[in-house]
């Protein structure tokens, strides 16, 4: 869908970027080979991205303007309906609303409506981010009970931060989509603030 | 002996000495990798010092104590001394300034062709970020 939107919209000064915040580019594959982008479509395997502009969870959306500004904040929203059934949020709507902002220049937030619609770090979260991306490390070095050791630490420090509990799940040999995540899922997530500005929620969220 | 020290997503290998959960890097290390110079005013990394109250407690025979550094720096250090690793963080106070400016960080990353995108090479249009993940 976003390389749609791109080819609708593209002449109008807008460029969707897709970051994956993958281990690697054979898991993201499959769904990059389908959408056959020729908007710039990344990989974030240090997640790099997560950690600079506070990410918790995927999907997020952020608007950046043509100065660079973030415009609107770390936004929940999906591009299909796919999953609709467990989130309970619409595609459409959203879609809608980028369109608006791109041919109309509206829904950008003032710059005190981003800040207050923004999820922020602690020093736990960053702290967590290291013992992350030590974890990492150590797995690619082959000394798994160590990187075990370490990722569990992360998640305990971030509990909410599903890049962090969920991102490592293929990592560690878990299904992110099997029990391990219902376990997660009925945690709950993270806030997301931006919840209560982009109305697309069309059913409530699924209870596993 | 290698000691990875891994930061901003880059892994560094350094020469460290390692008594229990003290780790030790040779201060020219430390400001090759890191950035970090010891002048008068403090520990430095371009034009930001950290001013140090207990010097000797960050370095000592011109080697620099990685907890130290972590703890003047106001960095979170997540350390495994057994197995010779440890990454560092980002602090608080820079990422929330950082996210609180609102200014987009940068950022360069490859594509699926291994080709790499630079962020701020799109000033001047609307860009919409999209951080998604096969999990």
């Amino acid at each position: 869908m976003w390389q749609a939107l791109y080819e609708e919209l593209g002449s109008h000064g807008f460029v969707p970027i897709t970051v994956a915040l993958d281990r690697n580019a054979d898991d993201p594959r499959p769904f990059v080979e389908k959408a056959k982008p020729t908007h710039p479509s990344l990989l974030d395997t240090e997640h790099v991205v997560a950690e600079r502009f506070h990410i918790v969870n995927v999907p997020t959306m952020i608007w950046i303007d043509e100065r660079g500004v973030i415009v609107r904040p770390q936004d929940n929203q999906f591009g299909t309906d796919t999953f609709t059934n467990f989130h309970g949020k619409a595609s459409a709507p959203y879609l809608e609303l980028v369109r608006a902002w791109v041919r109309e220049g509206k829904g950008a937030l003032a710059a005190d409506d981003v800040r207050k619609h923004q999820q922020l770090p602690t020093a736990e979260s960053l702290l967590a981010r290291a013992e992350r991306a030590l974890a990492w490390h150590l797995h690619r070095a082959g000394r798994s009970e160590a990187a075990e050791r370490h990722f569990e630490r992360a998640g305990q420090l971030a509990p909410k931060d599903w890049t962090i509990r969920r991102g490592s799940m293929p990592i560690r040999g878990q299904n992110p989509f099997g029990p391990e995540f219902f376990v997660l899922a009925k945690q709950g997530a993270a806030e997301f603030p931006m919840d209560a500005v982009t109305k697309t929620r069309v059913a409530p969220r699924a209870k596993l | 002996m290698d000691f990875i020290l891994i930061e901003d997503g880059r892994a560094h290998a350094l020469t460290a000495e390692v008594a229990g959960e003290r780790v030790r890097i040779p201060a020219s290390e430390v400001r090759e990798a890191l950035d970090y110079a010891l002048k008068p005013e403090g520990l430095c990394k371009g034009e930001l010092c950290f001013p140090l109250r207990d010097r000797a407690a960050l370095v000592a025979d011109d080697a620099v104590d990685l907890g130290e550094l972590a703890r003047v720096t106001g960095r979170p250090l997540a350390l495994d001394v057994a197995e010779r690793a440890a990454a560092l963080g980002t602090a608080l106070d820079d990422r929330l300034a950082a996210l609180r400016g609102l200014e987009a960080p940068d950022f360069t990353l490859p594509d699926f062709s291994g080709r790499v995108h630079t962020l701020s090479s799109h000033r001047g249009k609307k860009v919409l970020l999209i951080a998604y993940a096969s999990w």
